[in-house]
């Protein structure tokens, strides 16, 4: 009798009939696509994307050259050389972070005393030429500023969690 | 200089002008093929598919085309060069010249021979030399392997076809396609034959190495199979020569069990669409069958292949041949002309 149903089962092709069926709904749910360039799917407040370097809100960047993110940098991406400036307070004079060498782990962003250094939403920052991605204290500088407002909106968001 | 006109070059003006009408929007077809291929791959996957080049993605297949056009034909070394150019022209010239004898409406036929569907079968089975030259010329083991399978494939499949072939003619009593379209009046075949037709369809995946029986380009083993080698205009022609091929056995599928031009029911609202109409609204479906049964079903093994091919078709269309011999032996049935 078992030999008869499977005997039968595959003549009338019922397996292959049912998994045709099955892709034939599938057909008619309609994409899930998200049409990229034009829409984007969401982002937690806490994705790692390019890094940023915040200033306070009088200007005055926030780095204290404490070097903490450059020893904990596990792929040796941040290097940092730093004197005192002329008004006595300690700063960088060099703070370049290669972007190739980063694996945004996020651990900089952990260490920073003052929030500092920072990943912001930002992940399209692609380029034609390798040297594009070396960057340096300028470039972050000019990244924060033109992403505080999310960066300060989603350090906000996420407080109450650390 | 009257017969001239008359008996030579006109037939010959009439018949290219006839090909032409036949071949072009074939063409056409084909390119679309490709791109209604990708669509319902998408849509059964739940993506969009191609949507970006012209409105709904429709100039795709122009994007694609005048890429390959404009691509290097690159000629392997080791290659038989000959040869090698040749492979693609036999297997795209293979697959147009089969349309000389398909009716596309009562009389509306290139060549209406009385040995039609013996036509079909020879050019299907010719169609293998294109892909044995390819393999054979480009020296080189994927394309090898390819073409080898490719042979083995096709021989073994055809003889399924011919049994479901030859089923078919014992019940119209014709070689000719239109008399097998006209024998269609009274009822489909696809339906007092339905396991032939389930056969021919299941064969014809085969025949032209559509999935699930891709084995010979199957790109996990082989890369690509026979036409690895192959590059630009060359490696369209292929392509050209393979989605021709499956129009084709969707047009022979309609034509042997779908009844050809017959509307489906042979009632007012039906009758006033033309045959035409029909016969292609029957391609249509018949390719939306071979995309839906590659949306489906992933690729068979090659010994599960064989052992379809050999083992379960060959005695069961056999087995149904005699058996349809037999019940039209004893009703009378049998038609006689």
């Amino acid at each position: 009798m078992a030999l008869t149903m499977r005997g039968a089962r595959s003549l009338l092709l019922s397996e292959l009939l049912s998994g045709l069926a099955l892709t034939l709904r599938y057909m008619f749910k309609g994409a899930v696509t998200v049409n990229y360039p034009y829409e984007k799917g969401p982002l937690s407040t806490r994705f790692r994307g390019e890094h940023v370097l915040r200033r306070y809100p009088n200007g005055e960047e926030r780095c204290i050259a404490c070097k903490l993110c450059e020893a904990i940098c596990p792929a040796l991406a941040i290097t940092i050389e730093a004197e005192p400036r002329d008004d006595g307070s300690r700063r960088t004079t060099r703070y370049d972070i290669d972007m190739t060498k980063c694996i945004y782990c996020g651990y900089c962003q952990e260490a920073c005393p003052v929030d500092a250094i920072v990943e912001g939403p930002n992940f399209e920052f692609a380029t034609e030429t390798r040297e594009e991605l070396f960057y340096d204290k300028q470039k972050l500088l000019d990244n924060g500023d033109r992403w505080e407002a999310e960066i300060a909106k989603n350090l906000a968001l996420d407080a109450p969690y650390r | 200089m009257d017969s001239f006109w008359g008996g030579y070059a006109l037939p010959t003006v009439i018949t290219v002008g006839e090909v032409l009408a036949v071949v072009v929007p074939l063409l056409i077809a084909v390119a679309y093929l490709t791109y209604f291929e990708r669509k319902v791959l998408a849509f059964s996957q739940l993506r969009k598919g191609p949507n970006v080049v012209g409105l709904f993605g429709l100039l795709q297949p122009f994007a694609d085309g005048l890429k390959l056009l404009l691509k290097e034909t690159v000629i392997p070394s080791g290659a038989n060069r000959v040869i090698f150019i040749f492979a693609p022209i036999v297997t795209f010239t293979l697959s147009l010249v089969a349309w000389a004898v398909i009716p596309f409406d009562l009389g509306v036929v290139i060549s209406n021979i009385n040995v039609g569907i013996l036509y079909l079968f020879a050019i299907s089975s010719l169609g293998v030399y294109g892909i044995i030259l390819a393999g054979w010329a480009s020296n080189s083991r994927y394309a090898f392997l390819g073409a080898l399978r490719s042979a083995a494939q096709m021989v073994s499949y055809e003889v399924a076809i011919g049994f479901v072939l030859v089923t078919v003619l014992l019940c119209v009593g014709s070689l000719n396609l239109s008399d097998i379209v006209e024998a269609q009046h009274r009822i489909w075949f696809a339906i007092p034959l339905l396991p032939m037709f389930v056969i021919f369809f299941i064969s014809g995946l085969a025949e032209t190495n559509r999935s699930p029986f891709d084995v010979v380009e199957g790109e996990t083993e082989l890369v690509a199979g026979y036409f690895v080698e192959y590059s630009a205009m060359a490696f369209a022609l292929f392509y050209l020569g393979e989605y021709a091929n499956m129009i084709l056995i969707s047009a022979m599928t309609s034509v042997l069990f779908l009844g050809g031009w017959l509307a489906p029911f042979g009632v007012p609202p039906f009758t006033w669409v033309p045959g035409t109409i029909w016969f292609l609204l029957k391609i249509a479906f018949v390719l939306f069958c071979f995309l839906w049964v590659r949306a489906t079903f992933p690729r068979f093994r090659y010994d599960q292949l064989m052992r379809l091919g050999w083992k379960v078709f060959l005695p069961f269309s056999l087995f149904w041949l005699v058996l349809t011999a037999g019940v039209l032996i004893a009703t009378g049935w049998l038609p006689t002309r």
